[in-house]
């Protein structure tokens, strides 16, 4: 009924689609196949998959609580103030989008590194030095997924009708009220898809973080870090490192999809 | 520096010139008059080949003109992987036998790697040394931060070889890809040593210094290069590995810090 009355899929827009899962879909195929499932158990319990899968998760949860904190109020201020210079914010936002990981771990050792411009006075002051740490890793992880956040929140702040807001305000909500109030609850799906994303981001961060964090089992050797370390020796112990991180973050981003994203 | 440098480029690229006049050792196939070689050779080089292979590069393309020579410099067990999963490179040059026995292993080499270089260990501290390190046992310092390479790749072998025949148990900041990210992370200051190849030292004499230390003759790394199967460019390939065992290679390379096989 509904087909008949939005006609036939156009062959023009179902071939290219069909390849294009098919481009993004059969990579994953080549991992299955090349896995070597004879040994998979004994490599599972390889000693250090454990710690790499658990630091990993860790670590990208930490860095989306992090984005979500800074993220969410900065993507409001985007979408709700005007202010001078607004697009040229916007545009520096992206920026670690484009930012090749590996240049964003290089920047953030120049600015947090133990001779960077505030790292050098975290360490004379508190003592404190992120490289090579675990809250490196989640430094590392929230610079490169923040974008991720920041544009879908503010993707949904600006699709938002905001006379909701503006009635708040005629009832006597100051705008703290209002945002907390009204408009979180109405982009409270919009926040979880973009954290969805920045976790996922997060979980696959490779470059920032063996720049910036450094490489060392159980504190900043991350599932990434872990595959491809051992792609430098053992192919099949990388293959099912892949496919464990694969495996979980699928798992995971299924289960969030069900109750957060989908529902309304 | 500069002159001596042009001279021997020079130098090689009058004696290439004369040597392929009479020998013609490859066919050009794209029918240029001279007969030297021609085409593009890719190289797949060991990160600490970095310098004196861009030289040796250089040298061969203009001892060679029609000739280009791009390198790929990466850790030498990340290089073996690509290689072995079918990367189109023409020539291996490795950092350690290990990682050559990959690629030859698998049947990936057209004949037997020849060694060409040794390089040695050396501690790589910031310019003046400030944390007075005069070896390995000073690495353990509270308060001193060390960059290795990861074992997987053949500094890092080398390293913990070095310490374990000083029986040092030190605990790195970090387990670097490649020497090259162990020494940038000295010269960002981030750490206060790495344990790296004196060539590297050498190559970045304006910011670090490098300390020698008794342990590293028992680790001494052999480079050998090979060129693969399935070279592209096989004859072009075949000459770049003969210039690079030739006189002229082998001046470029001692003058980068390595030691003769």
């Amino acid at each position: 009924m509904t087909r008949r009355a939005r006609g036939r899929v156009p062959v023009v827009l179902l071939l290219p689609a069909v390849l294009g899962l098919a481009f993004l879909v059969l990579p994953l195929v080549g991992l299955l196949v090349r896995t070597p499932w004879s040994t998979l158990p004994q490599r599972l319990a390889a000693p250090g998959v454990l710690a790499a899968l658990r630091l990993s998760l860790l670590c990208a949860s930490l860095a989306t609580l992090l984005c979500i904190v800074l993220g969410v109020p900065l993507a409001w201020l985007l979408a709700r103030i005007d202010f001078p210079g607004r697009r040229l914010v916007r545009a520096l936002v992206t920026v670690p989008l484009v930012l090749p990981p590996v240049v964003g771990g290089v920047a953030l050792l120049l600015v947090l590194g133990r001779r960077g411009l505030i790292g050098s006075w975290l360490d004379s002051t508190f003592g404190v030095t992120l490289p090579f740490t675990t809250a490196g890793v989640v430094v590392a992880e929230a610079f490169v997924a923040m974008p991720f956040l920041v544009i879908a929140v503010e993707g949904a702040l600006r699709g938002v009708d905001t006379r909701y807001e503006e009635a708040a305000a005629t009832l006597g909500a100051s705008r703290w009220t209002a945002f907390r109030r009204v408009t979180l609850p109405l982009v409270a799906p919009g926040v979880a898809a973009g954290a969805v994303l920045c976790w996922a981001r997060a979980l696959g961060e490779f470059g920032a973080t063996i720049t910036f964090a450094g490489n060392y089992p159980g504190r900043t050797q991350t599932m990434p870090l872990a595959v491809y370390l051992a792609l430098e020796q053992d192919l099949d112990a990388a293959i099912v490192l892949s496919l464990i991180l694969l495996v979980v973050s699928v798992a995971i981003l299924a289960s969030l999809r069900d109750r957060w994203i989908s529902a309304p | 520096m500069r002159k001596s440098l042009g001279a021997v480029l020079l130098g090689a690229a009058l004696a290439l010139a004369g040597c392929a006049g009479e020998g013609g050792t490859s066919p050009p196939p794209a029918g240029s008059s001279a007969s030297t070689v021609t085409g593009n050779v890719t190289v797949f080089a060991a990160a600490s080949l970095t310098e004196s292979f861009t030289q040796i590069g250089r040298d061969f393309e203009a001892a060679n003109p029609g000739s280009k020579v791009t390198f790929s410099f990466l850790g030498s067990s990340a290089l073996a992987t690509q290689i072995n999963q079918g990367a189109p490179a023409d020539v291996f040059a490795s950092a350690a036998p290990a990682n050559m026995t990959t690629v030859t292993g698998a049947g990936n080499a057209d004949g037997t790697p020849t060694t060409f270089a040794r390089n040695q260990l050396v501690i790589a501290v910031p310019k003046g040394n400030p944390k007075a390190i005069s070896g390995l046992a000073d690495l353990t310092k509270p308060g001193v931060k060390v960059a290795l390479c990861a074992e997987q790749v053949p500094c890092g072998a080398a390293a913990r070889k070095a310490l374990d025949a000083a029986s040092v148990k030190l605990t790195p900041v970090t387990l670097e890809t490649d020497v090259k990210a162990a020494l940038s992370k000295v010269k960002l200051g981030e750490v206060d040593a790495a344990l790296v190849y004196r060539t590297d030292t050498k190559a970045a004499s304006s910011d670090v210094d490098g300390v020698e230390f008794p342990e590293s003759a028992g680790a001494i790394n052999d480079y050998p290069i090979v060129v693969l199967k399935d070279a592209p460019h096989k004859v072009a390939a075949k000459a770049f590995v003969e210039y690079v065992l030739s006189a002229k290679g082998k001046a470029v390379l001692t003058q980068a810090g390595f030691q003769a096989p």
